[in-house]
């Protein structure tokens, strides 16, 4: 039986590298129905990834798509938005790839908001070299170049993009998945420069390495870790160690960069002269 | 009236002004870049020419995301430009390599100053030759120009944006300080004097592209992102239709024909000049703002009766091997000055084979080499 998914993907690519359990899979569908519910022109629409088991995601789904470089991601979709902002970018990052070698450019896409959709892919872990740890991994939990826990701080990444100019910032979990799908539609709506992190798993290095074998326990932890901003509210600073917000944190109307280039152009060109 | 226009295309430039030219010359519709001196009057050029013509400028937050954003604007289907210096061409070499594995055209411009990293801001430097052969890793071809006049600046810029498209390659076009930053007279052709080449398009309908598959000249037409072609870029080494591959052969086949579409093609990229060559017994091979200081002192040594001639490169890379070769049959030295301690002079020797002696000039202080000092070099070699 054909589902909506078959309508967008490669099915040569098929099977994918991930491993049984991973939640790549799960966001990759997540992606694929927000689309899908907004009917966006597959010729317009342009995914661009960097380096990770998440960034395999543009293989796979049957638009202009682009596996760049380790972190690169997003200045390789600012080029191709500048060039036609008629089309609709959208940029899938692990969270390694986003925070740590392109965290730089995550904060200035933000900062200039430009109208591109992140989906960060966040599993706490480099999962395709084998487990290291990421500047989103939890302090205290293993990795195997943290054989002693981490000791590093995480990041916020909601609260980092909101800082930093973000039109629209959310975070979802691969086991509400219909939420997920909900605050990916929005963002991908959303004109302007709008993030969603998707807290995944990876039960293949996290997992193993932090007493959770098994996608099922992975999913059970996302579970009891993810609250609603509501709820998050009522609980006392005690209570929200360990824990995640999820929900929608910003979103907001403002005018993205190539609006406000149109603009410049507009000025330079009344100017006119060789000046 | 048709000789006053004629004088009117007649400009005083500043070199990096004569490449902002050159670009908008060739269609270029976006730059994105970094600031970094000697190469920053190309960025304020672009900022000030481009939103009028209807193109893109961005001033990225690194020369990392500059490169990225000129690779995704020239697979949208513009032709794009960047410009930096040393410590900048570093960082565009990890994207320079995904440029020539997508086989995307734009052109990169390295104002080259003294190395290696902060090094001499700003004085002259040839030290990033063969950084521009081999900075990006893996095996892998380039082409790259090396004006050594401002005029030359703007000529070579549009033969950059057409080796690009017509090959589909990142093309480096190699400045140093001197002549980004001098200021001489410069012809500006009109638009309909210059040929302007663009990149090739699928004649295919888009279920049958295979965006990787070369045509007889070993070049793969290349279809815009958004315009009806959907396909994937990858920087892993990939088949015909774009996706990876583990493929021995695929591979093998894919590497060598990046290498051979330059390769085969050398007669038509390899440009340079011959002042004196003739009847010289003595050659000099120059480039950049070395071969001004050289083509002075081919003169003077005529004048002291010596037989010297100058071979002057305009293409650096892929390397002339055979002329040098032929020339190395028929004079007795071959000196190669240059504003390194040896870099060019290396391929020189290679392509000489030994036929006759090479002698490296090499001047790393951030002065010029002037044309006297290659005299002196001259006189003192003919001695041995």
């Amino acid at each position: 039986m054909k589902t909506v998914i078959d309508n967008y993907i490669r099915e040569e690519m098929f099977p994918n590298i991930w491993c049984p359990g991973c939640g790549n899979g799960i966001v990759l569908g997540a992606i694929i129905r927000a689309i899908d519910e907004l009917k966006w022109d597959k010729n317009k629409i342009v995914a661009v990834s960097g380096i990770g088991c998440s960034s395999r995601i543009t293989g796979y789904v049957d638009f202009c798509t682009m596996n760049t470089t380790h972190g690169r991601a997003l200045p390789f979709a600012t080029g191709i938005k500048m060039a036609k902002p008629d089309l609709k970018v959208i940029v899938v990052m692990g969270d390694g790839d986003c925070s740590a070698i392109g965290g730089n450019h995550f904060i200035h896409a933000a900062r200039r908001n430009i109208d591109l959709t992140a989906i960060i892919i966040n599993n706490m872990i480099y999962g395709m070299t084998g487990g290291q740890y990421s500047p989103l991994t939890p302090t205290g939990k293993f990795g195997s170049t943290a054989p002693y826990g981490n000791i590093d701080q995480t990041f916020d990444l909601a609260k980092l993009a909101t800082a930093a100019g973000a039109s629209y910032v959310a975070r979802g979990t691969v086991y509400n998945v219909r939420q997920s799908t909900s605050l990916i539609k929005k963002a991908l709506d959303k004109k302007g420069f709008s993030v969603v992190e998707i807290i995944s798993d990876c039960p293949v290095s996290y997992g193993k390495m932090n007493k959770m074998k098994s996608p099922v326990d992975m999913l059970k932890w996302i579970k009891d870790m993810a609250v609603s901003k509501k709820a998050w509210e009522a609980l006392s600073e005690e209570e929200k160690e360990g824990k995640l917000v999820t929900g929608e944190f910003i979103n907001i109307d403002r005018m993205d960069y190539t609006e406000r280039y149109k603009e410049i152009t507009k000025k330079a060109q009344e100017m006119g002269g060789n000046k | 009236m048709n000789d006053l226009k004629k004088k009117k295309n007649i400009k005083l430039l500043q070199g990096n002004e004569a490449c902002v030219e050159g670009a908008l010359l060739s269609g270029v519709k976006f730059f994105a870049g970094y600031p970094i001196t000697p190469s920053s009057e190309i960025a304020e050029g672009m900022a000030k020419k481009l939103p009028k013509i209807g193109g893109k400028f961005i001033q990225m937050e690194d020369e990392i995301a500059s490169m990225a954003a000129v690779i995704g604007a020239s697979i949208a289907g513009l032709k794009s430009l960047t410009a930096t210096s040393g410590p900048g061409m570093c960082l565009k070499q990890e994207n320079l390599g995904f440029a020539i594995i997508n086989e995307i055209p734009c052109v990169v411009v390295n104002a080259q100053r003294g190395g290696p990293s902060t090094g001499l801001p700003t004085k002259p430097s040839q030290g990033d030759m063969m950084q521009a052969r081999w900075g990006t890793h893996g095996d892998h071809p380039i082409i790259a120009l090396a004006p050594s006049t401002v005029n030359e600046i703007l000529t070579l810029t549009i033969k950059a944006f057409n080796f690009s498209e017509k090959y589909r390659t990142p093309v480096i076009l190699l400045l140093d300080e001197v002549i980004a930053h001098m200021r001489e007279k410069v012809k500006i052709p009109a638009p309909e004097d210059i040929q302007v080449i663009n990149r090739k398009k699928p004649t295919v309908p888009p279920e049958k592209y295979l965006p990787f598959k070369p045509d007889e000249d070993g070049v793969p037409p290349m279809a815009n992102f958004g315009e009806g072609y959907r396909y994937h870029i990858t920087g892993l080494v990939h088949n015909y239709k774009g996706l990876p591959t583990s493929n021995s052969q695929e591979i093998d086949d894919f590497i060598r024909r990046l290498h051979n579409k330059i390769q085969k093609n050398i007669k038509d990229i390899i440009i340079n000049e011959k002042y004196f060559l003739d009847d010289a017994k003595i050659a000099l091979i120059a480039y950049g703002s070395v071969a001004r200081a050289a083509e002075r002192t081919v003169k003077l040594a005529r004048e002291e009766g010596l037989k010297v001639g100058l071979l002057k490169l305009l293409t650096i890379w892929p390397f002339c091997s055979e002329e040098v070769n032929k020339l190395a049959q028929q004079v007795d030295l071959i000196i190669v000055p240059e504003m390194n301690l040896g870099q060019m002079v290396l391929e020189v020797e290679r392509a000489s084979q030994g036929k006759c002696r090479v002698v490296p000039y090499g001047r790393v202080d951030g002065e010029l080499i002037n044309p006297i000092e290659i005299l002196g070099k001259i006189r003192e070699e003919i001695k041995k």
